[in-house]
């Protein structure tokens, strides 16, 4: 590979990272930290793009270019990765996904506090994964007594639809779901992929994940409500 | 070696022959070569062509399954990137500033000694697997003993600070996990380092040359990051896309019988550290998250994933050459599984 295609496959990786950042799109794939990793490492391969572009260009002119290398053939893969952020730009990991995968409350078993919620706020805002925690190794003793609001998208196990939302630890490839089960009378029309608002309170009632058996905690709904995708569909 | 094609090519300042070749000619008969697209030609085509077929591509890629495997591999791709790009300032910078009798003032003499000094030394990187692969690879061309960059290589992903910490956090009110953890990486990377002293044999590695520079420091500093980035990124490019495949393909209910045995629950989640690929820095809370298996499975999950993984594997190919890969890939997956299940009798 010359080095003006190197300097362009350089531009392409870091300017897709970059682009990533600028538009958000990067909460798609990793946490909302890693935007300090991504802006920094896309400047330097868009820097490094230019000094070899302008490097080639001085060095034609010259016509005394040394060093033309041949790179390993291998850099063209990169491309790879370019299509993927730039032309093909796939959506957050969603239903698809957390109907093939176990929910992952148990990491939660050796949390230790479970601070009381807030008795000022009605209904209280809770991420699926404190609300499956509080309700399976605590036995909801912080949840009674409470409106409890949740927000995930739907998904289907088997024929009975469940509010979920995908844990990140580091990036979406271990991306996993945290499942809760709806208890109560549902509106009909709840599609797959469909993100909701879901106020409720504590139930004792759960279920078992039939992929892993883990726990899965219900809450008794008393209102679902859709609502548009949020800019981070991650936890 | 395809370099002095291209030199040759170039300095005819006629239209180069470029890639068209799958083996690298002898630099004699450049003259006899077909005359082929240049890359830079071969770049644009593809650029066009990505563009115009674009709706096909959203198209194909609408499937979810085609749907999750791009974001999962986009997702390996963009957050490894900025480790790898660090990985290639840090190493380009050893290469281009540190002076050559540096190592050898600093590394101790006798190899033995080095191993260990190197594994501690490793605690001062702070950063995953994707860095330490290149820094490693500057290491042995500015004259460190092998041994002593690989137990480097080894430990740093393992041991550093961000990595201690993150285990902490996964596993709350457990820090034995963190002690074995630290020390499981730690005795495997040693015992690594001192085997290749031992048996390793230089001529399996076949590091990529690098050129000399007359134009300055800072000319031999940015060309060694292009050169390391796009060489060692296109086989982080292959590990991405086999984990992503993985990822997608292999049912996660494949895992629940297997976790009820205790040997098969430690080299299930050995295989499995290997094949998903997660980066050091955020393993432990995948770990922690299979509640299903028993501890040392948990810990051999975390010691084996810094040591090595598809997408490790095809960097360290890409940076030692493949004749080494073949031989540290499936010792350090040894050494890392015995190393976990001895501190998991010992403390866990």
């Amino acid at each position: 590979m010359r080095r003006d295609a190197q300097a362009v496959i350089l531009l392409l990786v870091g300017g897709g990272m970059l682009r990533l950042a600028a538009t958000g799109d990067y909460l798609n794939y990793v946490k909302p930290y890693a935007f300090w990793l991504i802006v920094p490492a896309g400047a330097i391969l868009v820097a490094v793009a230019a000094i070899t572009a302008v490097n080639t260009w001085r060095a034609k002119k010259d016509a005394d270019d040394g060093h033309g290398h041949g790179e390993p053939k291998v850099a063209w893969l990169l491309l790879a990765p370019v299509v993927g952020m730039l032309l093909v730009a796939p959506d957050a990991l969603g239903s698809y996904e957390a109907e093939r995968t176990g929910t992952v409350v148990g990491a939660e078993e050796n949390r230790s506090t479970y601070p009381e919620l807030p008795d000022d706020v009605d209904p209280v805002p809770l991420t699926l994964l404190d609300y499956a925690a509080r309700a399976i190794f605590d036995d909801g003793a912080t949840l009674e007594g409470h409106r409890i609001q949740l927000r995930g998208f739907i998904l289907y196990e088997g024929d009975e639809p469940q509010l979920a939302r995908m844990v990140v630890s580091c990036c979406a490839a271990d991306a996993r779901p945290v499942k809760i089960g709806f208890d109560g009378d549902l509106p009909a029309n709840l599609e797959p992929d469909q993100w909701v608002e879901v106020v409720g309170e504590y139930t004792d009632r759960q279920g078992r994940d039939e992929i892993n058996g883990e726990l899965v905690p219900y809450i008794a709904v008393e209102s679902i409500t859709n609502i548009p995708t949020p800019e981070n569909e991650y936890q | 070696m395809p370099h002095n094609d291209c030199v040759s090519a170039e300095l005819a300042d006629t239209p180069p022959p470029a890639e068209t070749s799958a083996t690298p000619a002898p630099p004699r008969e450049p003259a006899s070569r077909r005359r082929g697209l240049t890359s830079i030609e071969a770049l644009a085509l593809l650029l066009i062509f990505g563009l115009t077929a674009r709706p096909g591509l959203t198209e194909i890629f609408a499937a979810p399954a085609a749907q999750a495997w791009s974001a999962r591999f986009v997702a390996v791709c963009v957050q490894a990137f900025p480790f790898l790009v660090l990985g290639v300032v840090l190493s380009a910078a050893i290469a281009a500033f540190v002076p050559a009798g540096f190592f050898h003032k600093v590394v101790p003499k006798r190899t033995a000694l080095a191993v260990p000094v190197a594994g501690v030394a490793g605690a001062v990187l702070p950063a995953c697997e994707c860095a330490s692969v290149p820094v490693a690879g500057a290491l042995v061309r500015r004259g460190v003993a092998p041994a002593a960059a690989f137990t480097f290589m080894l430990a740093s992903p393992a041991i550093n600070p961000i990595v201690v910490v993150s285990t902490f956090v996964a596993f709350p009110g457990d820090p034995r996990m963190v002690v074995a953890r630290v020390a499981a990486s730690l005795a495997a990377a040693i015992a690594i380092g001192w085997l290749w002293a031992k048996l390793g044999k230089t001529e399996w590695l076949n590091l990529p040359k690098h050129h000399h520079h007359d134009d300055g420091k800072w000319a031999a500093f940015w060309s060694a990051i292009r050169h390391d980035f796009l060489h060692a990124g296109g086989y982080l490019v292959i590990g991405a896309a086999i984990a992503a495949s993985l990822n997608t393909l292999v049912p996660e209910t494949w895992l629940q019988p297997i976790a009820d045995d205790p040997v098969l629950g430690v080299l299930a989640l050995a295989v499995l550290a290997v094949l998903v690929s997660i980066c050091s820095e955020s393993d432990a809370f995948v770990a922690a998250s299979l509640t299903q298996f028993s501890p040392t499975a948990k810990l051999a999950f975390m010691v084996v994933g810094p040591f090595i993984d598809v997408k490790l594997a095809a960097m360290q190919a890409g940076t030692f050459g493949r004749r080494f890969a073949l031989r540290f890939a499936p010792t350090a997956f040894c050494a890392a599984v015995l190393a976990a299940v001895l501190m998991g009798v010992l403390l866990l």
